[in-house]
């Protein structure tokens, strides 16, 4: 199923979306009683975790297709969704990072699950390209690089359930790293900043994609006149 | 600006600064590209030019 | 009935070479032997036995490491994986087979470093046992499929033990918790989850991760 869609239009709503999102986050959104401005972060970090979590579960289907069906696109497009998760899982860890040491004073937290969990993700994924630049491109490195994809969705519901028994163990007290109860418009300012953060991935990944498109075609015809 | 104002800002200095940095990548990729495709259209017109000498000859 | 057997064969086989070469299990012996004691000088004087134990988890998971990078040595050795993978039998049973031989190397090597720990460190009790076998069935399925992975590349030693930690990391969760948390059925529950779920995953892919 290949969804005709331009480029430039994909970027204009992703601009679009972004300065609604910050002119929202600035202006817009109420402060929040008990956190101040520091939860003003949470507008970019939550949905930026999101947005990895579904790249990475977007790469993990499109490995799927490459195992199932032998498309041979299939391999990149997983590629290229798992390099915009990766991307965006560091910047959850760098945001994440800088929320906790306004909130709590230091750059670390080993008792906010989330942040844990991302950082196993993230050793994770970084391993998968470890994988795919030790293994000539072929079949092999294709198939190994899917089922690699698919043990990261296997993972992270597993690591998730791990590093809360852990944490539940090591901390017994319970941080809630998201605040309390969002407010209306502070929801409505969180689903606008979300769509704004996914069509932005999407668009990196599209674009990401036409050039390695690109290089593969560029590659052939130099093969073709040589 | 207080200390809380600037962490917020550094939150989302951080995240225009990636998307700035991929910008970048990807001019620098496309820079490669057009010189690769120069490369290539050098060897496709030194195969153009080739050609004449591999006309057929009547043979027999 | 056939699958059975083949996999049967399949650990048999591996077992046999190893009574014949015996490398791999010498070596892992003296491998968490000697990791024990380099630990005992890594730990201040009046560390935990907590800290202790959680040592002994670090010692196993890197003993299953060295066995684990010799799993597919024999065979790329003798260039014999191709062999393996066009023969009749179901490739997942290739998986079964090798995951099962691991099993009991992690087995043995265990059997040595539990009474050295006991006897170096701290008291050994049932929870910790259980832990360290349920933890054995997840490292044998996810790292017989790992070695497999990294077998095909060009950087097999480096490769094994990045591609294995993240995922060891639960295995090493639930093993800890297991060891000395008082509730340590919650984190043997969870790794038996552990075991089914990436079992299941390591069984219905380890085809792909060998044939082309």
């Amino acid at each position: 199923m290949r969804i005709r869609y331009s480029l430039p239009a994909l970027a204009s709503a992703a601009l679009v979306l972004l300065t609604t999102a910050i002119a929202l986050i600035a202006y817009v959104a109420p402060e929040d009683a008990d956190q101040g401005l520091s939860q003003k972060i949470f507008y970019f970090h939550v949905p930026i975790a999101l947005t990895a979590y579904v790249m990475f579960g977007w790469g993990a289907w499109k490995a799927l297709v490459h195992l199932w069906r032998r498309d041979p696109a299939a391999d990149l497009e997983s590629y290229v969704a798992i390099h915009q998760g990766v991307i965006f899982g560091a910047l959850t860890l760098v945001t994440g990072s800088i929320w906790a040491k306004v909130s709590w004073g230091v750059w670390w937290a080993w008792s906010s699950n989330q942040l844990v969990l991302f950082l196993v993700l993230f050793l994770f994924y970084a391993a998968y390209f470890m994988l795919r630049f030790s293994i000539e491109p072929g079949p092999r490195r294709a198939n190994s690089s899917a089922v690699y994809a698919i043990f990261g969705v296997a993972l992270i519901p597993v690591s998730f359930l791990a590093i809360r028994l852990a944490n539940d163990f090591i901390h017994p007290t319970v941080f809630t790293s998201h605040g309390p109860q969002m407010s209306g418009l502070m929801f409505f300012t969180f689903c606008v900043s979300w769509a704004a953060l996914l069509t932005l991935a999407a668009c990196l990944y599209q674009v990401e994609l036409a050039g390695k498109r690109l290089d593969a075609r560029l590659r052939e015809l130099r093969e073709l006149l040589a | 600006m207080t200390t809380a104002e600037k962490y917020v800002a550094a939150a989302y200095l951080v995240v225009f600064l990636v998307v700035l940095a991929y910008v970048l990548i990807i001019a620098a990729k496309l820079q490669r590209l057009e010189r690769e495709v120069a490369e290539l259209s050098e060897l496709a017109r030194a195969r153009k030019e080739k050609e004449p000498e591999r006309k057929a000859v009547a043979v027999g | 009935m056939t699958y059975l057997a083949d996999v049967g064969t399949l650990a048999r086989k591996d077992l046999l070479l190893e009574l014949r070469a015996r490398d791999t299990l010498p070596a892992m012996l003296l491998f968490v032997l000697s990791t024990l004691v380099v630990f005992h000088f890594v730990l201040p004087g009046d560390s935990s036995k907590l800290a202790a134990t959680g040592l002994l988890w670090v010692a196993l998971l890197f003993t299953a490491l060295l066995g684990l990078s010799r799993s597919f040595a024999a065979e790329r050795e003798q260039g014999v994986i191709d062999g393996l993978v066009l023969a009749p039998s179901d490739r997942s049973a290739i998986w079964l087979g090798k995951a099962l031989s691991i099993l009991v190397f992690l087995g043995l090597a265990e059997l040595l470093a539990l009474p050295a720990f006991a006897l170096f460190f701290a008291d050994v009790d049932g929870s910790l046992v259980a832990g360290v076998a349920l933890a054995d069935l997840g490292i044998a399925a996810v790292g017989t499929l790992l070695a497999a992975v990294a077998a095909a590349s060009r950087a097999r030693e480096l490769l094994l033990p990045l591609l294995f930690l993240p995922l060891a990391i639960p295995i090493v969760i639930g093993g800890v918790g297991a060891s000395v948390s008082d509730h340590s059925a919650r984190f043997l529950g969870f790794l038996a989850v552990y075991d089914a779920i990436f079992a299941l995953v390591c069984w219905a892919s380890f085809e792909y991760v060998v044939t082309e």
